[in-house]
């Protein structure tokens, strides 16, 4: 539940930014490389819990399943935060620089 | 258990390794295509950037692997910071996992990198072909 959640995600933050491509002032891009590589990451972890379980892999417990898809909201909420972060910091529309400058007053 | 630590010894790696290539990269050459809006000048990316893209993969993956880690409780914010690092019988686990798993991890995205490397650089090649011209003053097909 996890892989799939983030394999959504993954695939969500590409619709969006190929649609807004070559612009990038939002930085989607990161999230893409963020969710990809966590995505590849749980892939290869399924492989080998699937080595292990065989098809019982693929019918876990509810309440495995609802932990599982606990875990993979809270990841795509630390990926959003990550992303957050960077886009305050490059600040790509000067948005934060304006909020933190005012202009000078000519009396 | 604590898989994620190869692939990001694999990112720390590909950031140095991307920082130092930058650093002794020559100016791309810049290029004028014809597209549908006229003629463009492009530049090819460096293979600085391409290394980032892997490097982006893996800090990306390991962060989150890593919150997935406190979350099952096999990192912890005390020393040793690995839960299975704490007797010898679960160490021996964990370096096994380490190879196995976190090896399989940087291998796949290190080959999902490398195809990506490969359709990039055809998609280049396929852009470029037929109408490259260099920017001095050479005239376009």
């Amino acid at each position: 539940m996890t892989l799939l959640t983030s394999v959504f995600a993954a695939i969500i933050c590409t619709v969006i930014w190929y649609n807004n491509a070559p612009k990038s002032e939002m930085k989607v891009g990161l999230l893409c490389w963020i969710y990809w590589g966590a995505s590849l990451m749980w892939f290869v972890d399924a492989i080998y819990e699937y080595s292990e379980l065989g098809a019982e892999y693929f019918t876990p417990a509810p309440i495995y399943m609802l932990n599982d898809f606990y875990l993979g909201l809270s990841v795509v909420a630390l990926g959003l935060i990550i992303w957050l972060v960077y886009l305050l910091i490059k600040d790509p529309k000067g948005v934060v620089k304006a909020a933190l400058f005012q202009k000078k007053k000519n009396n | 258990m604590a898989c994620l630590l190869v692939p990001a010894a694999g990112a720390v790696v590909t950031t140095v390794a991307a920082k130092m290539i930058k650093s002794t990269e020559k100016d791309a050459v810049a290029l004028q295509v014809s597209t549908e809006h006229g003629i463009e000048t492009v530049e090819k990316i460096p293979f600085s950037k391409k290394l980032n893209w892997l490097s982006k993969l893996l800090w990306g993956g390991s962060a989150l692997l890593l919150f997935e880690h406190v979350w099952h409780g096999e990192v912890v914010p005390w020393f040793p910071f690995l839960t299975s690092a704490s007797n010898p019988a679960d160490t021996a686990v964990m370096l096994e996992e380490m190879a196995s798993v976190g090896g399989s991890m940087l291998l796949l995205i290190t080959l999902v990198w490398g195809g990506m490397l490969i359709v990039a650089g055809n998609i280049q090649k396929k852009a470029l072909q037929p109408q490259v011209s260099e920017k001095q003053g050479r005239s376009l097909i």
